[in-house]
Parts: C-alpha cells; structure tokens; sequence
C-alpha cells in the first residue's frame, strides 16, 4: 500500500513538473523562422499526444495495481485474450500516428523548399572553427570560439556567454532567404542554431544544403553537434542578424577591411608588429591545439616551442601553414588566413616561448607563395 | 518457422539448424560487402548525396526549354596537403535547361614537386546531380603537375530540361584532393610524433 | 506493502547434494580449469552474468567519470581527448559488455530450463563463445593505455573521425569488436539450435515461453546484422591499414555511406538490446498478476514486427546527413510505425494486470517499473521519428535520454527484474527483501534523476558529447551527475543482494513463486547441475 502510493505520488510529481518545466523556459525555442515555428509547434503537439496517452495508460495500470493487489484478497479473472479490443488497440495508435504524420510532412516539405535565395553563404567545418564565405561577394572568415582559455580552465569566472561566443560571428540579413552550402575540410561537423531551427551536417567532400530567413534581428548562438573530435565543445556557432540596411554597411565594410588587409601585404612589416599580430592570430586560431604556450598536445598536436624542425626550415614551416597536413588535424590556411596573418603568425611561432629564429616572413613572400609564382 | 523445424529433434536436427545459420551469416557477411556497389547504383538512381556520374555522357539531344533560367554556381576547394590552386574562370553562369555549357578551370602546382591531385564533385542540391550530364570534365581523372606547372581544363555540361521546376540554383563544389596522401608529405609534425600515422 | 509469497510445499524435493552453482559431485575438474573448460549451460550461463556484472560497473565507473567532469561547467578533472574517450568506451562496454552478455547469460541460464532441454545445442561451442568475451574486452579496454589512447569517436565510430582521424589503436579496438561480435554470432547460433530441436516433447513453437520467443528472433537479428559490423569494421581496418577509400572522400569514397551500413547494424542492435528484456517482463508480469499473459500470440507477432521494422527504419538516425525528401519521408513513416506494435506490448501487459491479483515482490517492482519508464522512453523516441522535430533533437541530450530510458530503466530494470525473479532457482534462496527494495528504491531515484533532466538540457540545445557546456545547462548537469552517482552506487547493494543470496538466506522451493508457471519451475532450487536428462512431460495451455 505505501509502495503505491510512492509510485502514484512520485508519477503525478513528476507529470506535473513536466509542463512547468516546459512553461519555464526549459522547452525547444520558439525561434525566429517560420520553419523554427512550425517544429516548435509540431513538437508540442506531439508532446501533448504523448501525455494523454501516457494519462491513459499509467493511469490504467496504477488503477490496476491499486485495484486489483493480492493483499487486498483480489481473485484473479482467466480470460487472457480479447480480439476486439487488441484490434482498437491496434487501429487508434496507427490512427493517431496518421495524424500526427499529416503534419510533419508539411513541415518537411517546407524546408526542402529549393525556391531561389537572395544570399548564398558557404560554410565549412575544420576542426575545430567554422568558415564562412560570402559567395559572389568575395568576404570570407574564420569564426573562433571566443572565450579565452582562463574561463574553461576555472582561472577566471565564467561570462554570460561562456562557450557560446566567437570573435567574429556570421552576419546576416533579416527578411531574406539565405541559402547554406555546408561541406568539412576533415572530419563531419553539425551546424547547429536552435533559435534558426537548422542543423545539418558538414560532411567532407560532399556538399549540403540548407536555408533560413530569419524574422527578428538578433544574435543567435549554437554549437556544433556531431563530434569532430577533441574540441567538440569549443566549436560554437553565432548568428547576428541584422536590418538589410546595416548589413549593406557590414559587407562594404568588410569589403574595405579585406582591400586594405591586401594592400598592407605589400608592404615591409617589421618584426614587432608581426609579432603583436601573430599573437593575436594564434590566440584565435592555432593555441586550441598547440597550447598558448606552445607545447602541443601529444599526440595529434605537436610542440612548436622548442621544435627543432620547425626552427631549422623556414620553408617547411611556411608551407605546412599555407597547405596543411594530409590527413591530420591541421588544415590548410591558404584561405582561411590572409597572408599577413600567415606571416605575423609564422613570425610569431619563430620567436616566441623561448624559440629563437631571429628571423621574419614577410606577408609579400606570403601572398607570392599563395599566388603562385606565374601570376 | 516452418513445420519441419518443429520436429526436427536431436542432433541431425542441430547440424541442419548450424548449417542454415551458417549460410545466412556468410550471405549477410557478403551482403554488408555488396552494399558498397549497390549504394553506388542507388545514389546514381536517386541522387543520394549529390554524386555525379564519374564517366562522361552525352548530351541528351532536346531542345533548349527557354521558359525557365537556372543558376549553376562553381565552387572550387583546395585541401590540407596539397600546395595545388584551384580556380574557376566563371563562377555562376545562367542558363536554359537542355542548354550546352562550357566553363574553364585553372589548376596550378606552387609546391616544390610534382604531385597528383584528383578533384571530386558534389551537387547541391542532392536532386539536381541527376540531371547534371557532364560531357568532359577534368573531374574524371587524376591530374598531375609539376612544380609551378599550370593547367586549365574545361567542363562541359547541361542541365536536362526533366530538372524538377521547384531547383533554381544548382551549386557544383570541386574538391581538390591528393592522390597519395601522407606518405610523400614531409611535415613539421612528424619528427616529434613517432610513428602516428594520423 | 510488498512482501513475497509464503512458499507452497512442492512434490519434488530437491535430490542435488549442493547447489547449482556449486555441484561437485562428479569427477570434473576443479578451481579455475572447472571454469575454464565447463560446458553446462549453468555455469556457463553464471560466467556470462557475472562478466556481465563486472563490465556493468567498469562501464558505470566510465560514466561517473562523465558525469563528475559535467558536474560543473569548465574543464576540471579531465582534458577532452580522455573525456572523449570515457563517453566512447562508456558506451562500447555497455552495449557490447554488459547488457547484450547479461541476455545470453540468461539465455544460457533459463532457455535450456524453460523449454525442458537438457543442456544448450552445442556445449562446446558455448564455452568458446563465452571466453571470447573476457579476451575482447581486456584487449578494447588495453587500449586505453596506448599512446594515443583509446577509441574516442564515440560508439557509432563515424568515419573518417575513426579512420583517417583515429588514434593509432583503432586497429585493436576492430580487432576486439571483432571478437565480441564473433562471440554473439556464436552465442545467437546455439540458441537458435538449441530452441528449434531440443524442446520438450509436445512443446510448439507457440507453446514456448515469452523469453523464449523473444530470444529466438533477437538470435536471428543477431545473425542477420552481427556480419553486416564485421563488415563495417573490416572496411574500417582497411580504409586505415591498406589505403582503400570505403568512406574516405579523397579517394572517391563516402564518409555517409558509414553511416549507413552502421546503422542497417545499428537499428536491430537497438532491438537486440529490448526485445529479450519483453520477455522477462513478459514473464514477471503474469506471475505477480497470478493471470495467463494476455494476448500471447499478439506479443509473439508484435515482436517479429519490431524485429522485421527494424531492418527498415536505419536512417532515422541520419536525418540531418542531408537525405532527399523522399528518403526521410519513408524512414519517419516507418519508424512512427514502430510505435504500434510496441504499443501493443504495453497494452498486453497493462491488460494481464487489469483483474488479476497483483504482489508487489522485487522482480515485479523491477517490472512495473520497466513499463513505466520503457514506455517514456517510447514517447520520446516518438517525438524522435517525427523528421522535422529530429533537426532540433538530433545530436543533443533529448537523445542521450532518449536511449538511456530505453536501456538503464528499459533493458537493465529487465535484467535486474530477471535476476530477481531467477534467483532463487539459481541460488535456493529467495534474495533478501529488504535489501532488494532498497536497490530498486534507490535505483528508481537515481536513474530518473539522471536521466530525466537530459530531456530538457537536450531541448535547451545542450549537444551530446561535450566535456564542457555553457551557463544555462548547469542547473540540468548537476541533478544528472548527483543522479548518476547515486544510481552508481546504489548498483552495488545488488552485489552485496547476490552475495548474501547466494550464501544464505530464506529457502526456496521448486516453484519458488505462486503463479509461475514455466517448465524451470517444476525443477528444484536450486536447480541441480543436470536438469531434463529425460525430457519432462509438457502439457500445453500455459499460455
């Protein structure tokens, strides 16, 4: 008898938590598209399919075993088939799963809408960063997790944003239909933001699609959702929304920043400033893996402080940058870096942590090797 | 469970039931094999995963369908280990469905030796790859370039005027991958690793 | 208030001079080469549960690793590549160590005394069967001292972040998946001999007991996928070995193409994992409900439906890879209509209970318990199935919950209800009641705590696999972990059940339960050594 009324009591605890826990805010977003409005409905009408049915059938069973105990002197009854009821209770499940099938497919038909988009935006996945290109408008750039390494290890409180922030998010309009092309240069990643309702995979060598308009200006963040490895965690995905009209601003700014960006690859940098900018560039992009202090992490991240190779062949260590490692962690940065910020960071590398090459790399020798020598 | 196996007793009975398992787990075992072909033969049927036809075809010989324009964009990606730039001369064109198109791609070695690449296509969306009929193309086989050596290549295509009416963007990304992998590549990283092959 | 039955006098007395467990009558080997070399389905049948056991807690110490770096947000105790590697293993052990080796356990244990047959089919084969296991999983958990480190792909091993990005161990980690899966082929093969030619006379195959049946077609999914990983694997070792490109995109291969005969494994493995679990329950229900199971033939079709669904539904786990629409359209069909005949299951059980005369003793809270939280584990996967919710849930702890209802209070409560329920016929004793209501208390506590506040932080947008998670999961992480432990901890008053079970305790009869029914019954406890050296008189009607 205590035994039951544990059970009922901690079922209906439990029952009733739910809703509230729902109510409270700890429920699948709303979002800010008509596809994310249409899971989130859909979601919820599934939800409350499963807690009357679930009603039903606990309370059928509790009824049971309170009605029907040994101890209260039930006898019991033989009969131990019934075909009419096992045919009902056959018929209104698949009934009610037509129902709720009705539904869904609208919804899936909507996003494999393929109608034109007014913007196309390429993304790549690369252990452990997202890329982002622009296509036709000639912007592209990496987006880093921006949270400095203190906060993860516990070395200094945690921000509001913890493990959600990059240094440069994903601009993008609201109002028009943006079309993402996914692909990976490495392992499948998952883009993911639960307030846009669109998480696709990243697979290496094959192309995906999806698309968003979004409704409400706003920052909205995810994170990558299929395990790529070590930092898996550290590989958050930020979307800042914007008017038409500021992220015209944005593009042409963006546009200036990448011209002049070029045009200072020209000219001759001096060590100091190549190194205050390589230290900024390795924060960002390479300390995940090859620590901040340079000592790598064995097996798959080896050390650069102290790496004799790397001290003794300039050229080995500029192209392994520039084109990357086959098959291991570390990515071509052709691309994803401009040649300035090959050469600060190269510099950097060089220099720092007790590494004492002396020398520099000019950004120009950078853009040479990244162009090609014929052009 | 048919009726035999209901009386089938003692140990006969057992080396039959062995023997049948037996082969069903060999077939299963080749099965898990043959799937390999057979997913191949599926994607070229439905288009699964964007794959293109990796042998040249030829042009279906209709009529140009003027009704409609459908954008074809190129994307072009290098990949880790390969000093190799790989370049569009075009990257979006418009065109009719039935259309014959040419596009030229630019590759160029800026590493020091001569190395193998192979660039693979994908189609987005996945749909259009069945429609996408690729008459020449460098994507079919590996090309090789020696050091600062340059190449351009053309692609021939159309679109087939069944292309579903709802695609209007059909997005083409070659990615240039190379053919010997790690083994030529001499790296910062191996000195220090030991024998990890990753 | 529960309180297990009064025992009833039985006819047949117990003619064994010891235990089951502990026969030493004839003149066999003793000490470790009796173990080593047994070929009765007893003691092989013990060996399996107690590897099973300890995998359980060496995968449960795994997961409380998880669980205590997830406690708080930052990285505290473990750096991610290990973390990635606990979740990996966690996963690998539990699946392929524990759970799967606890059913052919009991297979091995009660098949032969449920079906009135004298040992399994092939004896031999049995033993070899058996310690393949120990093998395969010293040589997978070796791998974690390796340099480099173990597996840290996760269970599902996705290529090309298990081959082309793999820690050089990957190839003993194959090896040794290799061996278990030789292992379960061999097993699966023995059971279905074993059921098909040796049952009692006059026994159909729809005279058979639940368990039983359930095992019989689980033997038969385990025959018709255990290749298809071989496969799998194989291509893998040859992908990272000897230069092919099954899945590697460089080399005109297709990383998703892993995913999809992973999954053609996947899926029936999932029901690999369920389907022996209906049967205990199956079993339970109607003897603490002292009424026939109802709608024993419906059960046997629902669950050859589940079994024949599975082949059909792989790529709901690959929703978001980017299929065409009319591929997802087909697998969120399909996998909704899994719902129905699993329904019915629920449905059955409900209706033996309606009328019937219910106790409330160990293996029926176990039971019951089961039902409840198997069956919250079958709405969310409804909620999975449906395609375009699954872009939300994919990948984030709204599955992780999802599958552990299904396994912990799903397959294991089965299990612990199933060695409860047996234990007496194993032992000669009934376990103690008072310690057994404060495992399954504790446990009913400790599984709901961890795992219930996953859905939420799952639809909080919390992925899976991450070492560290940002503010607004924390309140979530903390119940989990401090759930989690209390769930760890409680799994030893189990041991400490089994110990004092197995030493001593209120004695048994042969029938050791008021309305059981099945052949095993009618054996004495603890069942001697040999049983059914004549095949017994079976009447049928039981069901």
């Amino acid at each position: 008898m205590r035994t039951l009324l544990v059970w009922m009591a901690g079922g209906l605890a439990s029952a009733a938590l739910t809703p509230i826990a729902l109510a409270s805010g700890w429920n699948m977003p709303e979002g800010v598209t008509a596809v994310s409005r249409d899971i989130y409905s859909l979601h919820m009408i599934i939800f409350w399919i499963c807690v009357i049915i679930g009603v039903l059938v606990f309370g059928a069973m509790f009824y049971s075993l309170f009605r029907y105990r040994h101890s209260r002197g039930a006898k019991s009854a033989t009969f131990h088939e019934h075909t009419t009821v096992e045919v009902i209770w056959t018929t209104i499940p698949l009934l009610i799963l037509v129902a709720m099938a009705v539904p869904a497919t609208a919804t899936l038909k909507t996003m494999y809408d393929a109608s034109e988009a007014d913007l196309d935006i390429m993304v790549t996945g690369q252990q452990w960063r997202w890329r982002y290109e622009y296509l036709g408008e000639g912007v592209a750039f990496t987006s880093n997790l921006g949270t400095p390494l203190e906060q993860i290890s516990g070395n200094s409180e945690k921000g509001e944003n913890y493990l959600l922030e990059v240094d440069e998010p994903l601009v993008l309009p609201v109002g028009q239909k943006v079309r993402l092309l996914l692909t990976s240069d490495d392992v499948i990643h998952s883009w993911w933001v639960p307030e846009l309702a669109v998480k696709q995979d990243a697979i290496p060598g094959f192309v995906n699609e999806n698309w968003v308009r979004i409704e409400e200006p706003g920052i909205y963040r995810g994170q990558c959702a299929e395990l790529c490895g070590r930092n898996h965690g550290f590989m958050p995905v930020v979307v800042e929304a914007v008017e038409q009209e500021q992220f015209d601003e944005w593009m042409a700014g963006r546009k200036e920043a990448a011209q002049q960006e070029a045009m200072s690859a020209d000219r001759e940098w001096g060590l100091d400033e190549l190194m205050s900018r390589g230290e900024q560039v390795y924060g960002a992009v390479c300390a995940a893996c090859h620590q901040p202090d340079g000592s790598g992490n064995m097996p798959a991240f080896p050390a650069l402080a102290g790496n004799q190779v790397l001290l003794d062949e300039p050229e080995r260590h500029i192209t392994t940058v520039i084109d990357g490692v086959a098959g291991s962690a570390m990515p071509a940065f052709r691309n994803t870096l401009s040649p300035v910020e090959i050469a600060a960071v190269v510099t950097y590398e060089r220099n720092a942590w007790g590494n004492e090459a002396g020398d520099s790399v000019q950004p120009s020798e950078i853009a040479e090797r990244i162009a090609g020598q014929g052009e | 469970m048919s009726s035999r196996d209901e009386h089938a007793t003692g140990q006969e009975g057992v080396r039959r039931t062995v023997t049948r398992t037996l082969v069903v787990l060999a077939g299963m075992f080749a099965f898990a094999f043959a799937l390999v072909p057979l997913y191949d033969v599926f994607c070229d049927l439905t288009g699964l995963n964007g794959k293109t036809s990796a042998r040249a075809q030829s042009l279906v010989d209709q009529e140009v369908d003027a009704s409609r324009m459908v954008t074809v964009q190129f994307i072009t990606r290098g990949s880790q280990g390969l000093p190799w730039h790989l370049e569009v001369d075009t990257r979006q064109v418009r065109l009719h469905p039935g259309q014959r198109e040419e596009v030229f791609f630019s590759f160029r070695n800026n590493g020091e030796e001569t190395t193998r690449a192979r660039a693979v296509p994908s189609v987005s969306p996945s749909e259009a790859s069945l429609h996408l009929r690729k008459l020449t193309c460098f994507c079919f086989q590996e090309q090789q370039l020696a050091a600062g050596e340059g190449l351009k290549a053309p692609l021939v295509f159309q679109l087939t005027r069944d292309l579903p009416p709802d695609i209007k963007t059909v997005t083409l990304v070659y990615t240039l991958y190379p053919v010997q992998p790690a083994q030529a590549e001499v790296s910062l990283h191996e000195p220090i690793t030991e024998g990890d092959s990753a | 208030m529960a309180s297990h039955l009064p025992p009833k006098p039985t006819p047949q007395h117990s003619t064994a001079t010891a235990g089951g467990m502990a026969d030493s009558g004839h003149a066999r080997p003793r000490g470790m080469m009796r173990w080593l070399l047994t070929t009765n389905h007893k003691e092989i049948g013990t060996l399996y549960l107690l590897f099973s056991l300890t995998m359980f807690f060496i995968g449960g110490i795994f997961a409380l690793v998880v669980r205590a770096e997830l406690f708080q947000p930052g990285l505290q105790l473990v750096q991610p590549e290990f973390f990635n590697q606990m979740t990996t293993m966690h996963g690998l052990i539990m699946v392929f160590g524990a759970i799967m080796p606890a059913f052919v356990g009991l297979a091995n244990w009660m098949v032969p005394l449920q079906i009135g047959a004298p040992d399994m089919a092939l004896p031999r084969l049995n033993n070899f069967s058996f310690w393949l296991l120990p093998v395969a999983f010293l040589l997978l958990l070796s791998t974690l001292l390796m340099p480099g480190g173990g597996p840290n792909f996760g269970w599902t091993f996705y290529a090309p972040l298990s081959t082309t990005y793999a820690p050089p161990s990957t190839s003993f980690f194959i090896l040794s998946l290799h061996l278990a899966g030789i292992s379960s082929i061999l097993g699966a093969i023995n059971i279905i001999a074993t059921i098909l030619n040796l049952r009692a006379p006059g026994m159909r195959l729809m005279d058979m007991p639940l368990f039983v049946w359930t095992w019989l077609i689980t033997a038969f999914l385990l025959i018709a996928v255990m290749p298809v990983l071989a496969g799998v694997i194989t291509m893998m070792l040859m992908d990272i070995n000897f230069g092919t490109s099954f899945f590697n995109a460089a080399g005109g291969g297709d990383p998703v193409l892993f995913q999809h005969l992973f999954w053609f494994f996947g899926h029936p493995e999932v029901y690999i994992m369920i389907l022996p679990a209906f049967g205990i329950v199956s079993a339970i229900i109607p003897t603490f409900s002292r009424k026939r199971l109802f709608g024993y033939a419906s059960m046997v079709y629902a669950t050859a439906a589940i079994a024949i669904l599975s082949f059909m539904v792989w790529a709901h786990h690959m929703f978001i890879v980017g299929l065409p629409l009319v591929a997802e359209l087909f697998f969120m069909y399909t996998t909704m209509l899994i719902a129905v005949p699993t329904g019915v299951k629920v449905f059955n059980w409900i209706a033996t209970m309606f009328r019937g005369s219910i106790s409330f003793e160990p293996p029926m809270l176990f039971a019951l318990a089961f039902v409840v939280q198997f069956t919250v584990g079958g709405f969310s996967g409804l909620m999975l199935a449906i395609a375009p919710a699954d872009f939300q849930y994919h990948d984030t702890y709204f599955v992780v919950a999802h599958f552990h209802y299904v396994l912990v209070p799903g397959a294991l409560f089965a299990i612990l209800a199933g060695a409860y329920y047996w234990l007496p016929k194993w032992t000669g004793h009934y376990p103690s009641v008072r310690l057994s209501q404060w495992h399954f208390w504790l446990s009913v506590i400790g599984v709901n705590l961890t795992f219930f506040p996953m859905h939420f932080s799952g639809l909080a947008g919390m992925p899976r696999r991450i070492p560290d998670y940002a503010l607004q999961f924390v309140d979530f992480n903390m119940a989990s972990s401090i759930g989690g432990f209390l769930f760890g901890i409680s799994q030893l008053l189990f041991v400490l059940v089994i110990i004092k079970c197995v030493r001593g305790g209120e004695k048994a009869p042969a029938k050791a339960w008021e309305g059981a029914e099945d052949l095993e019954w009618s054996v004495p406890s603890p069942a001697p050594l040999h049983t059914f050296e004549t095949p017994p008189e079976f009447h049928p009607q039981q069901h």
